[in-house]
């Protein structure tokens, strides 16, 4: 046992960090987002403006829920990817297991700007894609809407949060006891049923899990749209970035920021909530 | 039937053949591979080499969702996400039975198992007893030709457990459904069988009615694992056995041989056409309704004597064995 002063010194440097560089600054946003800009001085004036404009205009709204389209697409793909992976490697790769998932574990120890940039290689005018296929003569000019659409931004999110949608399902997938899947199998199940009624079930909270992360995560995400995503596939992160940037609007921008931390949020605590329904105590 | 993990043998040589309705345990310590043979009759392993049948059904070829059997696990396995009711209806569902029928049938199998009341629960929700009684439900409602149970009680406090035996037995009457009962504890295997096939590493010793089993054990080991014994080394010479002061007529031919001497049947009485010898007491063991005594017959010979009341202080006495109760082994 340790002593209470112990406790709370130890409970000070991560204390004083979060208090510090966490925060201070969502309430420094918080206080911005209610400021103004005139003439390229942010004034200390308090007022609703920035949200009503927000709301009034529909750029906003529209880019909003083109991020959210590219998110939800991302993480639609990310899990029909990360699940099946997830799923042979947990209960069919026996051997292999160690060395796969060491596989999809390595992506994460690479720079996300260089994982952006390989993309940008593989699908630009002359990247890997289309000379490979101009070469097999399937192709007589290099397609162009391969890079810089909302395409290529879904596709480069994909790749890069793929493996944080497949670790809480392949984490689940290893709680679920290998003797239920036997009962199951003994009561007559066939495997598709034995998928359908146990294992599926049982690894929801996985999936979850790892549904939030790839959307929360792609829903902000601004460098990919900045490299791949061209001028259609601007997501609302880059509106802030360049509000905060060129444009000098702190408080506009500040606004949004918290208009997206509100909304994730909220779904961070959804998701937790569903989660936590089907924990079932297990022990 | 055999069953090799790499080079080791976990099962060698087994041959099991179960009556229909019968209650047959199979008794062993952990890694006799008792568990591993019914987990091949369930399907979970494939036979290195062997066959499985049931009536006139090859089952080693089947996948275990094919096969007429179903298993009560160690810790029971009911599915977390369903209730009670759902864990019961789980088979028939499987085998595509129409809802009314699933409705009645789980209603009789929870009824049965006094459980009713409990269908709308989910398993964490339920104590121990109560969740070994939905296992059994979930099986049974399925009516299987043969039930499996691996160690279904281990898990149950003494108290319960001896509560459930008796259940256990009633059941299977009941029912009459075929068990093959899976456990370590020797006792339990006495009390609940119609027969029990004892396994050691992987070979069966011997495959017995309890009383056959312990009053004519065919094995050292079977004598000392099934209850309590004193093993006599005696060399036999002409139909006459020898162990220290000690020697007796038998049917053996000679060598040296070994048997088996319940402490039950070491006697400070006298009776009637016995052997007769001297012996002073070792010490006492105190066992509740028995006591265990530990006997010096001189020449090395000790044997332990099971008595009741045994009041005398330690001293010089005198025993008296029956010839009969001198149970020769096969070593």
């Amino acid at each position: 046992m340790y002593s209470r002063a112990y406790q709370r010194l130890v409970a000070i440097p991560p204390l004083a960090w979060m208090t510090l560089f966490l925060f201070v600054p969502y309430l420094c946003l918080f206080c911005y987002s209610f400021w103004q800009v005139r003439s390229q001085t942010i004034v200390h004036h308090w007022n609703l403006d920035n949200y009503r404009q927000l709301i009034s205009n529909p750029m906003y709204i529209q880019v909003l829920l083109r991020s959210a389209r590219i998110a939800g697409l991302v993480t639609l793909f990310s899990l029909l990817l990360g699940y099946p992976l997830a799923w042979y490697l947990s209960f069919h790769a026996r051997r292999r297991k160690g060395l796969l998932y060491l596989l999809v574990i390595i992506p994460l120890w690479v720079s996300y700007l260089v994982r952006a940039y390989a993309w940008k290689t593989i699908l630009g005018n002359d990247g890997v894609l289309n000379t490979v296929l101009a070469y097999t003569g399937l192709l007589k000019h290099p397609v162009g809407l391969l890079l810089y659409s909302p395409l290529a931004v879904v596709l480069t999110l994909t790749h890069i949060y793929t493996p944080f949608v497949f670790l809480p399902i392949y984490a689940s997938l290893e709680h679920i006891p290998r003797s239920l899947v036997e009962a199951s199998q003994d009561l007559g199940a066939s495997s598709t049923r034995v998928f359908r009624t146990i294992v599926f079930p049982l690894s929801l909270p996985g999936v979850i899990a790892g549904a939030t992360f790839a959307f929360v995560l792609s829903l902000g995400d601004f460098l990919s749209p900045l490299l791949v995503g061209g001028p259609n596939g601007i997501m609302i992160s880059n509106i802030v970035v360049s509000l905060f940037g060129a444009a000098y609007d702190w408080p506009l921008g500040a606004a949004i920021s918290v208009c997206m931390l509100l909304l994730v949020i909220g779904l961070i605590t959804a998701a937790e909530r569903v989660e936590r329904r089907m924990q079932y105590g297990r022990s | 039937m055999r069953k090799r993990f790499g080079s080791a043998a976990v099962l060698d040589d087994v041959s099991l053949e179960i009556a229909d309705g019968e209650f047959l345990s199979i008794l062993g310590e952990s890694g006799s591979g008792k568990t591993t043979l019914l987990r091949i009759i369930a399907g979970f392993e494939r036979p290195s080499e062997g066959e499985v049948w049931i009536g006139d059904q090859r089952l080693d070829v089947l996948p275990p969702h094919r096969r007429p059997v179903n298993t009560v696990f160690q810790h029971y396995a009911l599915f977390p996400h369903l209730t009670v009711f759902e864990n019961v209806a789980y088979g028939l569902r499987a085998k595509k039975v129409a809802e009314q029928e699933i409705r009645a049938r789980v209603h009789a199998a929870l009824e049965r198992m006094r459980m009713r009341e409990f269908a709308q629960r989910r398993p964490q929700q339920l104590s121990g007893g109560q969740q070994q009684r939905v296992a059994l439900a979930r099986a049974l409602v399925n009516q299987p030709r043969l039930l499996l149970l691996d160690e279904p009680l281990s898990a149950l406090d003494a108290n319960l457990r001896r509560q459930m035996q008796v259940e256990l037995k009633a059941l299977q009457r009941d029912v009459g459904i075929t068990f093959l009962f899976v456990t370590h504890d020797q006792e339990e295997a006495m009390t609940l069988s119609d027969r029990i096939a004892l396994l050691k590493s992987g070979r069966i010793e011997q495959v017995d009615a309890p009383r056959a089993m312990y009053q004519r054990p065919r094995t050292a080991y079977v004598a000392t694992f099934i209850g309590r014994t004193n093993i006599l080394t005696a060399r036999v010479s002409g139909g006459v056995a020898r162990a220290g002061p000690m020697q007796w007529p038998c049917d053996v031919p000679d060598g040296e041989v070994q048997f088996s001497l319940r402490p039950e049947h070491v006697r400070l009485a006298d009776i009637e056409n016995s052997i007769r010898l001297r012996a002073t007491v070792l010490s006492r063991v105190f066992h509740g309704s028995s006591e265990l005594v530990d006997l010096d017959c001189g020449e090395g010979l000790v044997l332990t004597a099971r008595v009741s009341a045994f009041n005398r202080e330690p001293g010089p006495c005198v025993l008296a064995i029956r010839a009969e109760d001198l149970v020769p082994l096969v070593s």
